[in-house]
């Protein structure tokens, strides 16, 4: 029997009864988020089940919602079944002063750079992670560049005209 | 209404089989001929510039096809390209350089060994280019000093090309006492190398 989205919230639904919430199906893939408190719970279920066997880690990123107070950094990560071909994500929201999520380094040794990435962007502090420090930007950057209230462009220009570009 | 093309169709005929480089100008005799010293080192240097290639990303491809048969930069006297700044006289930055990069070229600029030029390739390298970010360098003329900028995204062989003639230009008329004036040590100094 082929693993549907349904069978997966369903067991979920059973292990965690209503911790998991959020169930949503953007393209067929299966959405559902859970409090940060759990999230090494949930993924070493998803891992370790043998019906579920989520064992690949495809991507580990965060999003920066500015409106929704108190749970402005969503953690998401994107998780492979790679015997039945299923895909899934899992959510974890966080506030914006105190972004500790727990790390998934022990479980998967891919989310190392990830996190890093992750921090280096949007500043979500990875408790017990070994090495959280700056990996794509300059060590010296004091600030977290995804998050939305930075802008894109390099402030130091004075030669650009911005009407050109839009945005005088 | 579309700008019109112009099309370079003036085919230029062979002159002769074999280019040879002009003499400088000097007073011949018999056995013997008379010029000064800088047109002398002027035109042995420019007609054997080392390049080191610094490609980064798409310009590197272009540098690539200038490096083919098809526009061949060997015949301008970069037949050996050496990836060792030690080797080099032209270091030729092709591409985006983050600002993560930046210390790095400024550290193969500084192992290179006077005299030495720079050409920034493709608009990134001049300006910054398209990507006016926070982690993109905003034309490496903040880390180096440059003399020859080639724009163009990227930009064609042709165009790299023009770039190292303008660089002989520059080599072959060079005074010989430049690298120790006042004028290019205050440049240097503008940029912290001592």
């Amino acid at each position: 029997m082929a693993l549907t989205n349904d069978r997966i919230k369903e067991r979920l639904i059973t292990k965690f009864g209503d911790q998991v919430s959020g169930f949503a199906e953007p393209y067929g893939m299966l959405t559902f988020e859970a409090p940060k408190e759990i999230n090494l719970k949930v993924l070493n279920f998803l891992y370790d089940d043998e019906e579920l066997k989520f064992r690949f880690l495809t991507d580990l990123q965060a999003v920066h919602y500015p409106d929704q107070k108190g749970t402005e950094l969503a953690v998401v990560y994107h998780l492979h079944n790679l015997a039945d071909n299923v895909r899934i994500r899992f959510k974890v929201f966080t506030d914006m002063n105190k972004p500790d999520v727990y790390t998934a380094t022990g479980l998967f040794s891919g989310a190392n750079w990830m996190e890093r990435e992750t921090y280096d962007f949007f500043g979500v502090n990875f408790v017990g992670h070994p090495n959280l420090k700056r990996i794509l930007n300059v060590e010296e950057m004091d600030y977290f560049p995804m998050r939305k209230e930075y802008p894109l462009e390099d402030q130091t220009r004075v030669d650009k005209d911005d009407e050109m570009f839009g945005r005088g | 209404m579309p700008r019109p093309v112009s099309y370079n169709v003036n085919v230029k005929p062979l002159e002769r089989d074999i280019s040879l480089a002009d003499m400088p100008g000097g007073h011949m005799g018999e056995g013997f001929f008379a010029t000064s010293l800088d047109k002398v080192v002027g035109l042995a240097r420019k007609n054997s510039i080392w390049p080191l290639p610094f490609a980064t990303s798409c310009c590197g491809i272009e540098f690539m096809a200038t490096m083919g048969s098809h526009y061949d930069l060997a015949r301008f006297g970069s037949e050996r390209v050496g990836f060792s700044p030690r080797q080099c006289d032209l270091l030729m930055v092709m591409g985006t350089i983050a600002k993560k990069m930046g210390p790095v070229v400024k550290q193969v600029y500084l192992q290179m060994a006077e005299p030495r030029w720079v050409m920034a390739v493709g608009a990134c390298a001049c300006s910054g280019g398209i990507f006016d970010t926070y982690s993109v360098l905003q034309g490496i003329d903040q880390v180096v000093p440059v003399d020859v900028y080639v724009p163009g995204c990227p930009p064609r062989p042709e165009a790299i090309i023009d770039g190292v003639m303008r660089i002989q230009d520059l080599v072959g008329k060079e005074s010989l006492r430049r690298r120790n004036g006042e004028r290019y040590k205050a440049l240097l100094e503008s940029y912290g190398i001592q």
